[in-house]
């Protein structure tokens, strides 16, 4: 983990690829363009030496052809350059939609993680390879910085609103993760690994018996404590509060005629500020729970809301400690390389890592 | 920058007006009104920072900026811009005499101002008093008497920061204006803005202008959110 | 006005050297009080070269604290301290001053033939703001010190830190009236002053980015300050104006914070580029290919400069598609800047080229700023940027445009007009020498930077893991030999200054009207107003002559 000396970095994520090709790409333009005006000025520099007398130095015309020539040969290569660039941005910046979500919290000077089925952690993660990971981020404090060079992955984590950054490992092994962005006296110590594992022994690690109990779970207990459900259960005519259910990233429709989507930071906003988007049909009546609920307990109640339903997933009954139910979800779909639970596949890691 | 006519040539026996680097009076004032006008462009940009800043927060929380602006004191801050807006008037008129050579009521007129800004900073000062009193200046880590939905609480905070904010350093601008021109009164009385040598004070003016105008801007941002419904 | 306008006695003693504006007064009051644009340009120079000392320390202390993985020589508050220090003291306080506040002080006004600044008071209250605001600061960050990084970022500067940020924001805002009073002063100058004849495209391409330069001082500036002071009154009078807790947005100060200070980086680039224009015409005795296109690209610089902030937050969760407008205009500044390299490189076809110390400051900022440039298409392309955004990467590719651009076209700058400046010549042989171990230096400091920021290790980290050790030592390696090639230049300029050769009026054989008047100028630097006939750089195309002799 960064202990050897190297002069390339390990590259073990799907995103490592495209990025370390453009870098070269990249690289391999400098040294050459560098290369290029060296010479031209270092000849051109000394056959037009002073003492050097045989040479012509009648003047050259005003040269705006030439100067439309290297516009004409630059701008091509910018715009390569950009579209490439924008591509692997796109790629970097846009999680897959079957993404395991695991939600990091940054603080002076910690980063505390947990996995959807509850599993928490501290300065480390553990993730299965193959699989995409979609981390939601807030930072309690100052601004931090999610970085994994060897993913070729970085997301600011912001205090205040949610930032999202994905990767999925392509190699089992320890890598390291630094904050990247300065917070402080021990900014430098804010460092952690990302432990990639084969499915099965991640599937083993996370169904480890650690008594932390799913977010969903938490949420609910949260939401209880809370009494959020005097206003929020049933919905219908008669409650204060419009409903729960069924609600994540669906479209809501506001007092003031627009419509949003119920995604993260909607939720986050309308816990901790309830008045600023109103849902229509419904009077600010909510009070705001600010500075009573810390960043993990926001990000508890929206797994609660999240496990109520919402758009392309059933509400579904989980129960603390068992396998998230996400990576269950995945098996049915698309993403053959999902993590199957152990339960349903004991030899999961011989099928995926032959 | 102005006609040719009201740029005078020459000077009074009091001494060489045209500094020893410039070549001509015309280009000394053409310097002088162009350094002012760059000096302007750049207090716009500095202004512009704090606008830019509050667009982005009201346009965050428009509800908490509406409620917090009608807590500010209508009545006094019209009264204020109405003071303000003589000033300029009265600074207008100082210009026009010393274009006249007429030093001596530059003078007065130039007092006048003083005066009409002085009384405008007073009137700023009761009104920060006020919301001393009212408990609704979050500064220093004062207790903040904020009625309302408590989720504005925050956002009504950052409107009376920003309040606070613009409007003193409006008034350091003022300020600043003010004690200038202070220096400018026994020159005007000895007759020093006759023969024409009215540049300092056109100068002066244009920046006074400059101040009323950002108040011209503050006002309504500040006070008048919303008052209509 | 000062003494200096005071009728003087002609000299007895035909010997003694005539008048001119060193010697028109020997009093300190006749220093700190001058309203000589040249005066005031040399008090710049010793007030940034103070702070350039002072800045190289701090570097020189944390590159030795960088040699280990492990903590040893300070503590992490120290170290933050340290780095905090040193960009502050170098950017506000010598790189963004150092061209325009020195060189340009002292030149501008002659270049078009005017007998001072547009505002020579003021230009002297500039040089105090400057001190006051400088020493001040330094005062802040030495004694009592400040951990945010030059840049501020909220909400660790206005509500975390717990170190003197009020203060250093007050000092950096005392700063920049200096540069915007700096700017109007330029400004004017160039429009309102120059002689007959010197019209705007007969201006040399110094004048035209010392334009371009005050455009962005005026307009940018007062942006930063801005920012800075709702810090410092965030901080000072307990406002919540950036404080997410209230809903305020840290965010929204990166976007003035870099309003501003992007278009610094080209405050402190353009300045250079007029200076290696004026070093590449007249060691290579020629017009400047293209002079138009050069002139029109230090505007088109200026303007672009004030639309690229947005590459700063490629992955502050700002929506992609902002970034992709930010990259594309990013990368379509490498237009005017590939204009200006291979401009400067063509101009060298056809001339009579000579090797004196300038020159060679001049070819080593062709290299690395060719490099520094290439390698800000890296921080352009969004996909790249997210994975050597904050990380060593970003302070190799800056320093090489910086230290590798700008303090080496100050150095040339400085060596070419010195006997201009001082009426004396330097050694050529010293000169020479520390030309070559300042670019062998610099290249050692921070090529193994690019590398050591692909690996992934973050800016600012005071411990680090021990695989980028050997690197690190390569860099600290670089950097004592840099730090010690700077001390010659300040060392045999010193010496020149009593003991170097009488320079003649032109002993670089160059044209402009700073050469036609004697060296060192007198206080009104012209006797009569010269009116101008001829182009810029209109060099004569006969067989070379001897350079000074």
């Amino acid at each position: 983990m960064n202990t050897e000396f190297e002069l390339f970095p390990k590259a073990a994520s799907t995103t490592a690829p495209p990025v370390d090709a453009l870098y070269m790409f990249m690289v391999g333009l400098t040294v050459v363009m560098s290369l290029f005006v060296a010479v031209l000025v270092i000849s051109l520099a000394i056959k037009y030496r002073r003492n050097n007398l045989g040479v012509n130095r009648t003047q050259l015309p005003t040269g705006i052809k030439t100067e439309l020539i290297l516009i004409g040969l630059t701008l091509p290569v910018l715009m390569f350059i950009f579209a490439w660039g924008a591509k692997v941005g796109f790629f970097l910046m846009r999680p897959p939609a079957n993404a395991r979500a695991i939600t990091v919290v940054g603080k002076q000077w910690m980063w505390k993680l947990q996995h959807s089925n509850g599993r928490r952690e501290i300065d480390a993660l553990h993730v299965p390879i193959n699989q995409p990971v979609k981390l939601t981020m807030i930072s309690q404090d100052v601004i931090h910085s999610f970085f994994v060079p060897a993913f070729r992955t970085k997301a600011d984590v912001i205090p205040g609103r949610y930032n999202h950054t994905w990767f999925e490992a392509t190699k089992p092994g320890e890598y390291r993760l630094y904050c990247a962005e300065y917070c402080g006296t021990n900014h430098s110590r804010m460092i952690g690994k990302i432990i990639a594992m084969t499915p099965g022994d991640f599937a083993n690690w996370l169904s480890g018996d650690t008594g932390d109990e799913a977010p969903e779970v938490t949420g609910a207990k949260l939401f209880e404590q809370l009494q959020c459900a005097t206003c929020h259960k049933g919905g219908g005519e008669q409650s204060r509060g419009p409903a729960l259910e069924d609600l994540y990233l669906k479209p809501v429709a506001l007092a003031d005629g627009s419509t949003v989507t119920a995604d993260d930071a909607y939720l986050r906003e309308s816990i901790l500020r309830p008045a600023a988007k109103i849902v229509a049909g419904y009077q600010p009546l909510m009070p705001t729970f600010e500075g009573q609920i810390d960043e993990e307990g926001v990000l508890h109640l929206i797994a609660y809301i999240k496990s109520l339903g919402g758009a392309g997933q059933m509400p579904e009954e989980t129960e603390p400690g068992q396998a998230d139910p996400q990576a269950e979800a995945n098996t049915a779909g698309e993403n053959t390389s999902a993590i199957p639970s152990p339960e349903q596949n004991p030899r999961g890691e011989a099928e995926d890592n032959p | 920058m102005s006609t040719p006519a009201a740029i005078p040539t020459k000077f009074s026996s009091s001494g060489p007006v045209v500094a020893h680097h410039f070549e001509d009076w015309e280009q000394q004032y053409d310097s002088c009104v162009l350094g002012m006008w760059t000096f302007l462009v750049s207090e716009v940009m500095f202004f512009g920072g704090a606008f830019t800043t509050y667009m982005v927060y009201r346009w965050s929380y428009p509800e908490a900026f509406a409620h917090a602006s009608q807590h500010l004191d209508i009545y006094w801050g019209t009264f204020n811009t109405f003071v303000l807006l003589t000033s300029s008037l009265t600074m207008a008129l100082a210009v026009r005499a010393a274009h006249l050579s007429q030093s001596r009521t530059a003078g007065l007129f130039i007092i006048a101002t003083i005066l009409l800004g002085a009384a405008f900073l007073g009137i700023k000062f009761y009104e920060y008093y006020h919301k001393y009193e009212e408990g609704l200046m979050p500064v220093f880590g004062m207790p903040f008497n904020f009625e309302g939905p408590s989720e504005q609480r925050g956002p009504t905070q950052l409107f009376y920061g920003l309040y606070f904010a613009m409007t003193g350093i409006h008034a350091v601008h003022m300020i600043i204006g003010i004690v200038i021109m202070l220096l400018f009164i026994p020159p005007a009385f000895r007759g020093a803005y006759s023969s024409g040598n009215s540049l300092r004070v056109e100068i002066m003016g244009l920046y006074w202008h400059f101040v009323d105008l950002v108040w011209i801007f503050l006002f309504p941002l500040l006070y008048l959110i919303d008052r209509a419904t | 006005m000062s003494a200096v306008l005071e009728p003087q006695p002609v000299p007895a003693e035909p010997v003694r050297r005539q008048r001119d504006y060193i010697n028109a007064a020997y009093t300190v009051k006749s220093w700190l009080l001058t309203v000589d644009h040249k005066r005031i340009g040399l008090l710049y120079l010793a007030g940034v070269t103070v702070f350039f000392f002072i800045g190289g320390a701090a570097a020189v202390l944390f590159r030795l604290e960088l040699m280990t993985p492990q903590a040893d020589l300070v503590e992490s508050e120290t170290y933050n301290k340290l780095f905090t220090l040193h960009g502050i003291i170098m950017i506000f306080f010598f790189l963004v001053p150092a061209i325009p506040a020195v060189l340009g002080n002292f030149l501008l006004p002659i270049m078009i033939g005017a007998r001072d600044m547009a505002f020579p008071k003021l230009n002297l209250m500039s040089w105090y703001l400057f001190m006051i605001g400088g020493l001040f600061t330094l005062y802040v960050t030495i004694v009592g010190g400040v951990d945010t990084g030059w840049t501020f970022y909220t909400p660790y500067s206005s509500t975390y830190s717990n170190t003197y940020v009020m203060a250093t924001g007050v000092g950096v805002f005392i700063t920049g009236f200096s540069s915007i009073l700096t700017g109007v002063n330029f400004i004017v100058t160039t429009h309102k002053m120059r002689c007959p004849g010197m019209t705007w495209f007969r201006m040399p391409l110094f004048i035209w980015s010392h334009y371009a330069t005050a455009l962005i001082f005026v307009l940018g500036t007062p942006v930063l300050a801005i920012a800075v002071g709702l810090v410092a009154i965030e901080r000072g009078f307990g406002i919540g104006i950036f404080d997410p807790r209230l809903g305020g947005d840290p965010i929204l100060f990166q976007h003035l914070f870099w309003f501003y200070s992007h278009p610094a980086v080209y405050i402190m680039v353009l300045p250079a580029m007029g200076v290696q224009s004026e070093l590449i015409a007249a060691f290579s005795k020629n017009r400047i290919f293209g002079y138009s296109f050069v002139a029109f690209s230090s505007l088109a610089i200026a303007v672009l400069s004030f639309l690229v902030w947005g590459h700063h937050m490629f992955v502050s969760g700002q929506s992609i598609y902002g970034g992709l407008i930010f990259s594309i205009l990013s990368l379509l500044i490498a237009i005017p800047s590939g204009i200006k390299v291979f401009n400067w490189a063509f101009t060298l076809h056809r001339g009579t080229n000579s090797f004196y110390t300038p020159m060679l400051y001049a070819m080593g900022f062709l290299g690395l700023f060719t490099v520094g440039g290439l390698t800000g298409l890296f921080l352009a392309a969004v996909g790249i940027d997210v994975h050597v955004h904050d990380t060593y990467f970003i302070v190799a590719h800056f320093h090489y445009i910086m230290v590798g651009g700008t303090v080496m076209a100050y150095l040339g700058g400085i060596h070419y007009w010195w006997p201009k400046i001082t009426g004396r010549m330097y050694h050529e042989g010293w000169g020479r020498f520390s030309a070559v171990l300042v670019f062998v230096g610099f290249n050692l400091t921070f090529l193994p930077q690019f590398i050591l920021g692909y690996l992934g290790m973050p800016r600012r980290y005071h411990v680090y893991d021990a695989g980028f050790q050997v690197l690190n030592v390569m860099s600290s390696a670089g950097a004592s030999i840099l730090g010690i090639a700077y001390l010659f230049p300040f060392t045999y300029l010193l010496w020149s200054l009593k003991y170097g050769p009488k320079a003649s009026e032109n002993p670089w054989g160059a044209v402009g009207l700073e050469w036609t008047i004697p060296s060192p100028p007198p206080t009104h630097n012209f006797a009569r107003t010269p009116v101008v006939t001829w182009e810029a750089y209109e060099y004569p195309r006969s067989n070379p002559d001897e350079v000074f002799e």
